[in-house]
């Protein structure tokens, strides 16, 4: 009898070490997975990286010199991207989540529509972007046009972390300036939303950690193979990152001599998301770490 | 000396306001109900409500809880409107005025509230007492300093904070936020406090410090505070109502006459502590 229980209780641990490897086995794996692609890109690109290779225009068929239009291609257009985009993405996320008749068939209706969105392909928002903004409003392949395909697809991302960020301002705000004679929009713009600014900003960066990587939604709306010289106003095509590489490997004739180059560009593309990224999730836990209420 | 001033003004226009509404009103009630009902939904928390919120002193609506003591306190004010679903029907009169048809935000500058846990804004000491003014469109920054001074003393919180009005209001202690939430509502110059249960979140001390607070404020305006404690509604009020589960108002009058002698057995039961 005794011996039994010994022998469940060795068949129980045994199931217990197996599961916990198991879980642990699959959680390292993707860790793994980011591990991997860090060591590809460095290992690759690291020695393409340099002072000049940051500050200077590709030659020869850009199997020579650096990315800097790229680079401030890619600048413009994110900040064309957050800059059309996050008044619209607070401005719903006010609505949403302190005007708008909670349950109620528009907030439902929305809440669906912004969730479709954010499922849409980036290539779809390229097409769109090209369709419309591109051709209908005719601003031509440009800056312009390419933020604003950006900011769409950003848009969800916006409006989702506005919402979250509005969410976790305590009911108690709301009723202390309510009750002092507020209106309603007056408690929000000096209460709430000042609260709920750092969440905002939180999602903001992370907006602009996706917008910066995204190759499809530019392709058609804002991208040049190759320019001699900056963009000089919103209604010029320009050079970016993330199609540079794409043009790069694909488009040039001499790609295999561009090898190096597209490891590098793309080590400082990644470079610039992990660091908006980890930027942005550092400065949320010290401001969640800080707060009192 | 600025506050010395200001509080031999008030206690004028206080004086010469209550004779006011004496003279136009021929009552001694600020806020009365009639038949009021109110719903969240199809439940119903209160039930055919008429009672008089005497002008003077500090009146304690007490009962068990779930009896619609906070509700009736939010339709003072109108605060119940930030709920879906919440209506109330019937009649309240403030001052004269169908209190459900004014403006909610020109009605809530001249009956404030404190809320059962204290509830300053992310701001400083300052900030947090200046706002009500603020919204009211007092921009001088002379008018605000002494607004914010006075309003601190009246709320007993000037000696501890004077020193630190830019520091934020989170670094208070919980009692003396709450007693920075008073000196909020105040600084609007408010005719009516509602207070819903403000010591519930507090220790005795800070307890009663609010306590002698209300009392003295009391002198110049009139208090509405809801307790589910009964040694407390003796200290604080001069008049209680006491509601029954189901939102029925059992009984109201002076503290003493309910307290020693109950005309409802139900009321004898809940004071005996029986139940609630």
């Amino acid at each position: 009898m005794i011996a039994k229980t010994e022998q469940n209780r060795r068949a129980r641990k045994v199931v217990q070490a197996v599961a916990f490897s198991v879980l642990a086995v699959t959680s390292a794996l993707s860790f793994f997975a980011l591990a991997l692609i860090l060591y590809i890109m460095i290992s690759r690109g690291s020695e393409a990286i340099s002072w000049e290779f940051l500050t200077q225009f590709p030659r020869k068929l850009m199997s020579e010199g650096g990315i800097y239009p790229a680079l401030v291609g890619s600048f413009y257009l994110t900040v064309g991207a957050i800059v059309s985009a996050l008044p619209f993405g607070v401005a719903s996320a006010i609505w949403l989540s302190e005007y708008a008749q909670s349950g109620g068939l528009w907030v439902r209706v929305i809440r669906v529509g912004v969730n479709t969105l954010s499922g849409v392909p980036s290539i779809v928002f390229g097409l769109v972007g090209l369709a419309f903004f591109v051709k209908v409003l005719g601003m031509g392949t440009s800056i312009l046009a390419g933020a604003l395909t950006l900011g769409l697809l950003i848009l969800p991302v916006l409006i989702r972390a506005a919402e979250e960020a509005l969410h976790a301002v305590p009911m108690g705000f709301r009723e202390g300036a309510l009750a002092l004679g507020a209106t309603k929009w007056y408690s929000v713009r000096s209460v709430v939303l000042p609260t709920a600014a750092p969440g905002i900003i939180t999602g903001a960066i992370l907006g602009i950690g996706r917008a910066i990587g995204e190759t499809a939604p530019i392709l058609f709306t804002a991208a040049a193979i190759y320019k001699t010289r900056l963009p000089q106003s919103v209604f010029d095509r320009t050079m970016a990152l993330p199609t540079h590489i794409y043009y790069m490997a694909t488009e040039n004739p001499m790609y295999w001599k561009t090898r190096d180059l597209q490891f590098g560009a793309a080590l400082v593309l990644l470079g610039m998301v992990m660091i908006l990224n980890i930027g942005a999730v550092t400065w949320r836990a010290r401001v969640r770490r800080r707060k009192k209420w | 000396m600025v506050g010395k001033t200001l509080e031999a003004q008030r206690s004028e226009t206080i004086g010469s306001t209550r004779e006011w509404i004496r003279r136009n009103f021929g009552s001694d009630a600020i806020i009365e109900t009639e038949n009021l009902d109110f719903y969240y939904g199809k439940e119903r928390v209160l039930r055919d409500v008429n009672l008089s919120i005497p002008l003077d002193g500090v009146t304690a609506i007490m009962g068990p809880s779930g009896c619609g003591k906070s509700t009736l306190l939010r339709t003072f004010n109108r605060m119940y409107e930030l709920y879906a679903g919440a209506h109330a029907e019937g009649k309240i009169t403030f001052l004269g005025q169908d209190l459900l048809k004014a403006d909610a935000v020109a009605l809530r500058r001249h009956v404030g509230m404190v809320f059962q846990q204290p509830n300053p804004f992310p701001k400083s000491i300052f900030d947090n007492v200046a706002y009500g003014p603020r919204v009211h469109g007092i921009r001088r920054c002379n008018v605000l300093t002494d607004t914010v001074e006075d309003s601190l003393h009246r709320a007993a919180l000037w000696d501890e904070v004077k020193d630190r009005l830019k520091d934020s209001a989170f670094s208070l202690s919980g009692g003396q936020q709450q007693r920075l939430c008073i000196a909020r509502a105040l600084a609007v110059q408010p005719q009516v406090l509602l207070m819903d249960e403000p010591c519930s979140a507090l220790d005795p001390k800070a307890t009663a410090k609010i306590e002698a607070t209300t009392r003295e404020l009391a002198e110049e305006l009139t208090v509405v505070i809801v307790t589910h404690n009964l040694q407390q509604a003796g200290r604080v009020s001069d008049h209680v109502a006491v509601f029954l589960a189901g939102g029925e108002l059992a009984e109201f009058g002076p503290t003493k006459t309910v307290f020693e002698d109950p005309a409802d057995p139900r009321v004898q039961d809940y004071l005996a502590g029986r139940f609630g």
